[in-house]
């Protein structure tokens, strides 16, 4: 007989149920999002600049990520590492990233707590110290993290050349992190002007999700932030990406036993104005889906299942960013016994397949319940709600799309992704980098076993 | 013994999530056999009850159900995530891949050669290359010295016969963990374990663990033409239910558990910019697990951080913490606490561990207590017992062999 001991813990609730965003503005041009989810007693506080390597120079890649972790070396009231030290005595967990179109700060803790936080962020926001000696220790830092991440990486290394050839004039072509060259000649000047260009309350947002009420905490927010000025912001300019007139193919040569094929055509992004005149986008949305979002996608079927030339394979594509600028992407891993120039030409046949045929109507339903089930699931992270504000808020949108995106998805066609795959998917627009796999050692004959003592 | 915990969420979040836990991780396979948990685990979303694989995967789908599955040493476990309104024919699948699978040999074959691939890779991969070793240098001949998901030449030995001896072995009802977390009520969740356990195999005479033996320290040094040294450091010394398990863990927050604030952090980063990350933990398992050290830096630093790694060490084992930064990692875990909880997904994970590992109900309840209750003399003591330099293996990748 089988010993069966069923053990019970409860957790007790209280709860309102969702609520939507409540939204306020300070004078000082601070914007605040507040979204109210009771059912744990924590709170999100998320600090986001408009500043990313999207604003970067030539000569200063990585200075917004630099920056970054400048942010956590003082003020002119705290000392280096105090912010952390602070969060982390409150029982809370912090951190910060950088991306191509924002900076982002953020906290999370046991609900009372948020005064801390938000007086802390307000504090450097306009008070922070960027001194020599903290930045001579930080840049070593971030040059390891380059190292990390990418020179030693060679699939981000494919991604960082991939990017430099698809966008040559449009500042998504330069690396998050910055190149080595520029981060070698950095100095605490450069980081201390972008502080000084692009800090303020009016380039920034809050966005507060968790067990809060919105009146308390626009109240908090005017208490900290409302005393900060405003700066002066310098001019955007557009750096449009001219029209590509034929494929970009590069090889990447990198100790690796497989090869490697990264491949994508230029796609647009979402209107900022309306989402009416955004067919097209909507429907790449939801092709990325019917070839890559759930195991029983196209592409693994196809080409790791079936014809079993790749070991894995991917698409991606993303519909919002700040820059205008996207692109539909495909990732595969050939199998030992297969060509990259192969994967490529089967890659390619698969969006044929859908120019030609479009895709079946059991797919379209299937993946729309899909993306229904996974708005819902994502609702379970306080924390992935607030980053979905921020980051559309940040990038020039309202927060308010998310309302229209299932309707929108669910008004995809068949004929809408074939007409979609037939405008973008074209040759002209095309970039392929593949990797080329070199031995881990050249130089030295002897292989075998490592020498232990 | 059957071992099943049951969470009930109150009813607003309209998602259930069940996750099933075998004692079947790679801790199961013998040299001659290593891979084979790994690979059960693989192929259990492959096809069920004759049903095919992209049949099973579509039916998830088309209900917009997402299942997963998770393998470590100890452990290999699967997960369903549904919405509520599906919950039924969620469920009813999920018991059917958990009961009936079918192995396919064909399938097999497909997926021997994908993992035979990765491995390959993995072989260049100085990241990969150190903890492969470093697993195999702390633990010698014991099983949690094998790599998780076999090697070439122990992946192309595995037939389907072994999968399927390996399944009736380990994945049985009489030690498998179930926990529902969310919009169920207490009868259904009831119901549902019942359910996923009645169809699965009975084994009562299942192996026990093997304990893990001190084994002879080793130094390695691996080349690689990477930019960065990949350092591992360190151990085994604690598994769960230990006893020393709150002064160690707490020591270890302020020695190198909690990034920015501890002391190896601060020496190494902060202080000198070596490295963009340097930690160290404790892993408890069943058996003991590894106490890890490990960093990366350009290859010119790496002895520089390794002499640092040491001495913060050697130090915190004399002197202990500060009383102030005693406290300071005290107030971060007991206020940080309810963080543990932020989510569905989050009470899922923690409270799949207690069941798994067996701890007593009351835990989540005395853990804060617990907690406070640890004194420096407690941490120094501990550390002293358990911890010792003279017993850490080495493992440097990227660097000249030696």
């Amino acid at each position: 007989m089988k010993l069966f001991k069923i053990l019970f813990l409860l957790f007790f609730i209280p709860i309102t149920g969702y609520t939507t965003v409540h939204k306020h503005s300070l004078e000082n041009g601070l914007k605040i999002f507040v979204k109210e989810d009771n059912r744990a007693p924590i709170v999100v506080s998320q600090v986001w600049y408009r500043a990313g390597s999207l604003d970067e120079v030539n000569g200063k890649t990585g200075v917004a990520h630099l920056l970054e972790h400048m942010m956590f070396k003082g003020t002119k009231t705290t000392k280096p590492g105090e912010f952390s030290k602070i969060i982390a005595a409150a029982g809370g967990r912090e951190n910060a990233f950088t991306g191509a179109d924002y900076t982002c700060y953020f906290q999370q803790l046991e609900k009372s707590q948020l005064p801390i936080s938000l007086k802390m962020e307000a504090d450097r926001m306009q008070n922070l110290v960027v001194s020599e000696e903290e930045f001579a220790k930080e840049i070593k830092v971030v040059m390891e993290e380059r190292l990390w991440r990418t020179d030693d990486n060679p699939k981000a290394q494919a991604n960082e050349l991939f990017n430099t050839l698809m966008f040559h004039a449009h500042p998504y072509g330069k690396p998050i992190v910055g190149w080595m060259n520029d981060l070698e000649n950095m100095t605490h000047s450069d980081a201390e002007e972008w502080y000084k260009n692009w800090y303020g309350p009016n380039n920034a947002i809050l966005v507060v999700a968790g067990d809060v009420k919105a009146s308390e905490v626009f109240k908090m927010a005017e208490k900290y932030f409302g005393q900060i000025p405003p700066i002066v912001l310098p001019e955007r300019k557009p750096q449009q990406e001219p029209k590509q007139n034929g494929t970009r193919t590069s090889i990447l040569k990198a100790p690796s036993k497989l090869s490697y094929v990264q491949m994508g055509y230029r796609a647009p992004t979402l209107d900022k104005n309306s989402q009416e005149i955004s067919k097209d986008q909507f429907a790449l949305e939801v092709l990325v889906g019917i070839l890559s979002q759930s195991s029983s996608a196209r592409l693994t079927q196809n080409l790791v299942r079936d014809s079993r030339i790749a070991l894995n394979v991917g698409a991606g594509y993303s519909m919002v960013n700040r820059g205008n600028e996207s692109s539909f992407e495909l990732y595969a891993t050939p199998s030992e016994t297969t060509s990259t120039s192969d994967l490529i030409a089967a890659l390619k046949e698969e969006l044929n397949k859908i120019k030609r045929d479009g895709v079946t109507e059991e797919e379209l339903k299937r993946v729309k319940t899909i993306v229904i089930a996974d708005d819902v699931y994502q609702k379970d992270s306080v924390f992935n709600a607030a980053m979905q504000i921020g980051q559309l808020e940040t990038q020039g949108y309202s927060h308010e799309i998310l309302e229209d995106y299932i309707k929108n998805i669910k008004k995809v066609t068949s004929k809408d992704i074939q007409n979609a795959a037939s405008r973008y998917f074209t040759d002209d627009t095309l970039t392929v980098v593949t990797i080329d796999p070199q031995p881990l050692d050249t130089s030295k004959p002897k292989k075998g076993k490592p020498h232990v003592h | 013994m059957a071992h099943k915990f049951i969470l009930l969420k109150t009813i607003v979040y309209p998602v259930v999530d069940v996750n099933v836990m075998f004692s079947a991780g790679s801790v199961r396979d013998s040299k001659q056999t290593n891979g084979v948990a790994s690979m059960t685990n693989h192929l259990m979303f492959s096809g069920s009850a004759g049903m095919s694989e992209q049949k099973l995967m579509n039916s998830f789908a088309d209900i917009g159900a997402q299942i997963g599955s998770n393998f470590n040493r100890d452990q290999s476990s699967f997960s369903l995530r549904t919405l509520s309104e599906e919950k039924s024919e969620a469920i009813e699948l999920f018991k059917v891949v958990l009961q009936k699978p079918n192995f396919d040999k064909e399938i097999l074959d497909r997926e021997a050669k994908r993992y035979v691939a990765n491995i390959a890779q993995a072989e260049t991969m100085p990241e990969a290359i150190a903890t492969k070793r470093f697993m195999k240098s702390i633990y010698g001949e014991h099983p949690y010295g094998l790599p998780s998901s076999g090697t070439i030449d122990s992946i192309n030995r595995i037939k389907v016969a072994h999968l399927k001896k390996f399944y009736k072995e380990f994945y049985v009802a009489n030690q498998a963990d179930i926990v529902i977390v969310g919009d169920v009520t207490k009868a259904e969740a009831e119901l549902i374990a019942k359910d996923i356990s009645s169809g699965l195999p009975v084994n009562n005479n299942i192996k026990a663990i093997p304990d893990v033996k001190k084994v002879e320290k080793q130094e390695t040094r691996i080349s690689h033409p990477a930019k960065q040294a990949h350092l591992y450091y360190g151990v085994p010394i604690m598994k769960r239910n230990d006893p020393d398990f709150f002064p160690l863990y707490v020591g270890n927050h302020v020695l190198g558990g909690s990034g920015f604030g501890s002391r190896l952090t601060y020496e190494i980063r902060e202080k000198k910019g070596l490295v963009y990350s340097v930690y160290s933990y404790f892993m408890p398992l069943t058996k003991k697990g590894p106490f890890e050290v490990a960093l990366q830096t350009s290859k010119d630093q790496v002895d520089e951080a390794m002499g640092l790694i040491k001495t913060t060490i050697q130090s915190f084992i004399e002197n202990g913490p500060s009383e102030s930064e005693l406290q300071a990692s005290k107030d971060n875990i007991t206020g940080g606490f309810a963080l543990r909880f932020g989510s569905n997904q989050k009470i899922m994970n923690y409270v799949s561990m207690m069941a798994f590992y067996n701890y007593p109900l009351d835990y989540l309840k005395t853990y804060t207590d617990k907690v406070n209750a640890v004194t420096v003399d407690q941490i120094k003591t501990a550390f002293k017992k358990r911890v010792d330099l003279n017993e850490f293996s080495t493992v440097i990748v990227g660097v000249d062999e030696r």
